[in-house]
């Protein structure tokens, strides 16, 4: 008999990450193994880097861990593949169900913003999967940053179920359990340590290096440009110091920033961004002799521009943490956009100033 | 006795969460006189902004809101209101081009590479 599942997921194959059946009034139900193959530990690190996480995801529906009864806690969780297999590997021992909710392969905090990780999803899956049936109790194990997007008293109301915000990790959760469903104050709360910072960079230099070649072939052009055509020896040699540049202010925005987010002074994204991007050109620039760098309008237009692209960069890094709010990132665009186009028009006017010297026009 | 009031703080009980965003920006707004006490609000955020105060809620710390709604999709008197949103940057901008205030775009087919 075909385990439960939405028809658009129905497979051929039990899952890879599956271990047996468990049965149950409604059929039989996969089991998850609570260990890691070498593929989910490659697809951890792929997520991290790329386009693969927008594909990386498990079937909707019910789970088990272990061997659960009828009388078993449910958790909840989205269908990101890489949340999934966080919560089933911390579940390792327990006797659980785990009911997946549909989140378009979306982890459950940026789900719960979204609202797929929502109220009227939960309660189409209690419904789809007959969980009324599997289980004698009405309570549901939520995470706790799925409280975003779902109102505990909605689905109590629509569907009988009782709503529990759990710990925000899911490490916490067997001690939560063991703890008659008590949280302390540091299983409520998100914080943002330095690791947590570091797996998010990747994709934060991802995007921004996808943007480089723009950027590079403008100084190409900008050195290479002459009355006689492009030269393209002249160009290299003359950009090489300004690439090095733009390459050091995309790390500093992307990766240096918030990697020391909390030792950077000021709490504004777009002023640390900005500092670091003037400490690293400080360090790095007694480094370089080329005689470009010597040429005054140049100069002016790259401690200009180097340190507001920096700025800019870090500023994208708001999207990703666990502490800033819209309001704040308006507030800072308010300021940084003209700010950052102003920066953006007196270096195209230090530019075009030094060209037109070098062509002896002025 | 002190009780606190919509707009006081409760010193001394803030979580000391390490790393904190722009002060005074929060668009949370906590009506105590609506508040009768159910819990829900320090159940849910993740900032440590609530805690509980003879009986009713009280705020902590406010500028460790980060706006997420958690708390004000879950009171059910009313007492708790945020302007919750996207707070990324590029949505941010993206909204300002086209007139609107878009989501991402994570989880619409074909979209970038953020979440």
């Amino acid at each position: 008999m075909q385990p439960l599942q939405t028809l658009k997921f129905i497979k051929k194959e039990p899952p890879k990450w599956s271990a047996g059946t468990v049965s149950t009034p409604v059929g039989p139900i996969f089991r998850a193994s609570s260990n890691w193959s070498d593929a989910d530990r490659w697809g951890m690190i792929k997520s991290r880097t790329g386009a693969f996480r927008m594909n990386y995801f498990v079937a909707p529906g019910l789970y088990a861990i272990g061997d659960p009864t009828a009388d078993s806690h449910i958790l909840v969780t989205a269908n990101y593949k890489l949340t999934f297999d966080l919560l089933r590997r911390e579940l390792k021992g327990m006797n659980a169900w785990i009911l997946v909710l549909d989140t378009k392969s979306i982890n459950v905090w940026c789900a719960a913003g979204k609202g797929t990780f929502g109220t009227e999803e939960l309660i189409r899956r209690i419904a789809d999967t007959k969980l009324d049936v599997v289980v004698n109790h009405r309570k549901l194990i939520l995470p706790q940053l799925g409280a975003v997007g779902v109102a505990a008293s909605e689905v109590q109301k629509k569907t009988g179920f009782r709503v529990v915000f759990g710990p925000v990790q899911a490490r916490d959760i067997p001690a939560y359990i063991k703890a008659g469903y008590k949280k302390t104050k540091e299983m409520s709360t998100i914080q943002f340590p330095m690791l947590d910072r570091l797996v998010l960079t990747p994709m934060e230099i991802n995007p921004a290096m996808q943007k480089f070649p723009w950027i590079a072939a403008g100084i190409l052009l900008i050195f290479g440009f002459q009355p006689s055509g492009i030269l393209f020896r002249q160009a290299w040699s003359n950009s090489l110091p300004f690439l090095l540049l733009a390459l050091l202010s995309v790390m500093s925005g992307a990766l240096i920033t918030p990697l020391l987010l909390p030792f950077v002074p000021f709490r504004s994204f777009a002023i640390k961004g900005l500092i670091v991007g003037i400490l690293s050109m400080s360090a790095v620039m007694p480094l370089l002799d080329q005689k470009i760098l010597h040429n005054v309008p140049l100069r002016i237009a790259a401690w200009l521009f180097f340190p507001i692209m920096s700025s800019y960069i870090a500023l994208q890094f708001t999207g990703s943490t666990t502490f800033t709010g819209m309001t704040g990132v308006k507030k800072e665009l308010k300021v940084g956009i003209p700010i950052y186009i102003g920066t953006v028009c007196i270096s195209l006017v230090l530019m075009i100033l030094f060209k037109v010297r070098e062509w002896g026009l002025l | 006795m002190h009780i606190a009031g919509s707009n006081d703080s409760v010193q001394g009980q803030g979580m000391g969460v390490a790393i904190k965003y722009l002060a005074n920006i929060t668009t949370l707004r906590y009506a105590a006189d609506k508040c009768i006490g159910c819990g829900r609000c320090v159940e849910v955020c993740p900032r440590g902004v609530f805690v509980m105060q003879d009986k009713r809620a009280a705020i902590t710390d406010k500028d460790q809101c980060m706006e997420c709604g958690a708390c004000a999709r879950n009171c059910d008197f009313s007492a708790l209101s945020v302007n919750a949103g996207v707070g990324c940057a590029a949505a941010i901008i993206t909204g300002l081009l086209t007139g609107r205030e878009p989501t991402c775009g994570c989880g619409d087919t074909g979209s970038g590479s953020c979440c």
